[in-house]
């Protein structure tokens, strides 16, 4: 073989290949998701400063950020509970519906939003089985904060069990079997053993699980009643300022969420090039 | 290799060392029987009160039959576009190395963090006819911002993530001791990827098409304001029972639920049993 000549080994490593593919990529990147991320901001810095924070300052959108942020309070606590509860009981025993728990639990992933939010709706409206009783005693759900508390609830369900199971299976359980022989208690067991193992994995999960949570929709809208200045979240008032042709204050509002969706990449490239420090790290050992 | 796998056979198995079942599978339960099972009742309730006749009557009428056109074939684009670019993407990650890679994976996710109703808002400016890509493609001639194409649009920026996310880590894992043999036996670049490296990566491209699929089916948010929402041309069936909800027809609302309800949990099923039986395929080997 020529000593210029290039020993090809892999697919598409020729450079002309790889160069193209690369710039095609780039550019299809650029057109599908940077392009309209950068308008968003655009589009909100359209009028200039003065008018961006103006439309923050509305009283009604103000109201609309307070009560998104208070939806994710309650929320994501609850889905946090739970999906560590969840990824412990798949990962770390064998029991029968084990497979089907965890196609259960993809539920939510696969329903549309529109769906989740009419099935709350017929429960625990006024003409719901629960509903009715709820009617009764003066309590009502639909059409007030906790509905969109509920449905937050189910729509961001999967997303930490998501981002644990696959990382405590990986880790096997073995380590954690080492410490309950050594005599550790249930809760000296997951502070010591399994929280520093999955720490990262959780903190993901959880501002993933935030990031839904101020952003759904689609079920919040059903079950919300659109009441400015009082069931109105942030991603519904979005909608109201934009159908009322106010777009520059619609765009202003979303990119507060747009904002925290930007946190939430870079929190996760954080992560793994953590991940990948440490396997690097492990390797030259 | 063969040692922790000589290692994992001779320790002695130990059934339920770990605390924490009962607690763990037992919340588990009860959380996904209140937040996920619970609420279907009310939609089996609704639906049971009415007459077959009138379910039927409900679900084929003429304006919800050509909202299930629209969304399916809306979909069915949207999910081959994301097999191509999703390859395409994910293949460009794992075999290249350039600067800004950690950016585009990090960006890969963009479409998961950012709420649905900001996707919708930035997607119908920059496509109307006075956008930044709707002014281009109106020299073109071509519409999309208000015609079903819009919804091909939304679906396909909503779901980019999935195929990359389950293409990347089979190719992550693809030995290269075939595709250095192809080569080395002169088979071109493009036959090696199509009779060596495209056949493993074959079930996870499926299964990340048909969860892209699944997720552009139920989509919302993005959509309705991309769509123009006209009756007949580019209503989605979300759309068709949000709307039968406006008009305070339950039963209609619920009929239309349960047959997307069904739609959707057979595939999510169809999807876990496809998954469960490759992963078996490759553990085999």
């Amino acid at each position: 073989m020529a000593s210029g000549q290039r020993h090809q080994q892999r697919v598409g490593d020729s450079p002309a290949v790889k160069y193209t593919l690369i710039g095609v990529t780039l550019v299809m990147t650029a057109v599908l998701l940077v392009v309209p991320l950068i308008s968003i901001f655009q589009q909100a810095f359209v009028d200039g400063l003065a008018v961006y924070w103006d439309s923050l300052g509305d009283p009604d959108t103000l109201h609309a950020i307070g009560l998104t942020l208070f939806v994710a309070l309650l929320t994501v606590p609850i889905n946090l509970v739970f999906g560590v509860l969840l990824a412990w009981s798949v990962t770390r025993f064998e029991f029968p519906g084990r497979k089907l728990l965890m196609t259960l639990m993809d539920i939510p992933f696969a329903v549309s939003p529109v769906v989740a939010g009419l099935l709350y709706l017929l429960l625990y409206g006024n003409n719901g089985w629960i509903g009715a009783w709820l009617f009764e005693h003066d309590l009502q759900l639909m059409f007030a904060w906790p509905g969109i508390v509920m449905v937050t609830v189910f729509v961001t369900c999967p997303f930490v069990a998501r981002e644990l199971i696959p990382l405590m299976q990986q880790q096997g359980r073995e380590d954690e079997e080492a410490a309950v022989i050594l005599g550790a208690s249930g809760w000296q067991l997951f502070r010591r053993v399994t929280l520093p193992n999955i720490k990262w994995a959780l903190l993901y999960g959880v501002i993933l699980t935030n990031a839904r949570a101020v952003g759904e929709f689609g079920a919040v809208s059903v079950v919300s009643g659109n009441i400015r200045g009082e069931t109105n979240t942030l991603p519904l008032h979005i909608q109201l300022l934009y159908e009322d042709y106010q777009a520059t204050a619609a765009f202003a509002s979303a990119s507060l969420l747009a904002v925290i969706a930007l946190i939430t990449l870079i929190f996760k490239a954080f992560i793994e090039w953590r991940q990948e420090r440490a396997q690097k790290a492990e390797a030259t050992h | 290799m063969s040692t922790t796998l000589s290692a994992a056979s001779a320790k002695p198995r130990h059934k339920r060392v770990l605390p924490g079942f009962g607690l763990s599978l037992g919340s588990s339960l009860f959380f996904i029987s209140l937040i996920l099972l619970l609420p279907m009742t009310g939609l089996i309730m609704q639906t049971a009160g009415m007459s077959w006749a009138d379910y039927w009557y409900v679900i084929t009428d003429e304006r919800v039959v050509a909202s299930y056109k629209v969304t399916i074939w809306a979909a069915v684009i949207a999910s081959i576009f994301n097999g191509l670019f999703g390859l395409l993407l994910a293949w460009v990650l794992v075999r290249y190395e350039f600067p800004g890679k950690r950016i585009l994976d990090a960006l890969v996710d963009l479409p998961f963090a950012l709420p649905t109703a900001v996707a919708g808002i930035t997607l119908a400016t920059l496509y109307a006819e006075n956008g930044w890509y709707g002014q281009w493609l109106a020299e073109l001639g071509i519409k999309v911002a208000y015609t079903p194409l819009g919804i091909v649009v939304a679906m396909s920026f909503t779901s980019i993530p999935f195929v990359v996310r389950t293409v990347q880590p089979v190719l992550e894992e693809l030995s290269p001791e075939e595709e250095e043999a192809g080569i080395t036996l002169g088979a071109s670049d493009w036959s090696v990827f199509r009779r060596i490296i495209l056949p493993s990566l074959w079930p996870a491209l499926v299964t990340g098409v048909a969860l892209s699929f699944t997720r552009s089916l139920g989509e919302f948010g993005a959509v309705i304001f991309v769509a123009g929402n006209m009756p007949y041309i580019s209503e989605i069936t979300s759309l068709m029972i949000f709307v039968r909800l406006q008009e305070f027809d339950f039963p209609a609302a619920s009929a239309i639920a349960s047959v997307v309800l069904m739609a959707s949990l057979l595939l999510l099923f169809a999807i876990n049993i496809w998954q469960a039986r490759y992963l078996k395929r490759l553990h085999g080997r």
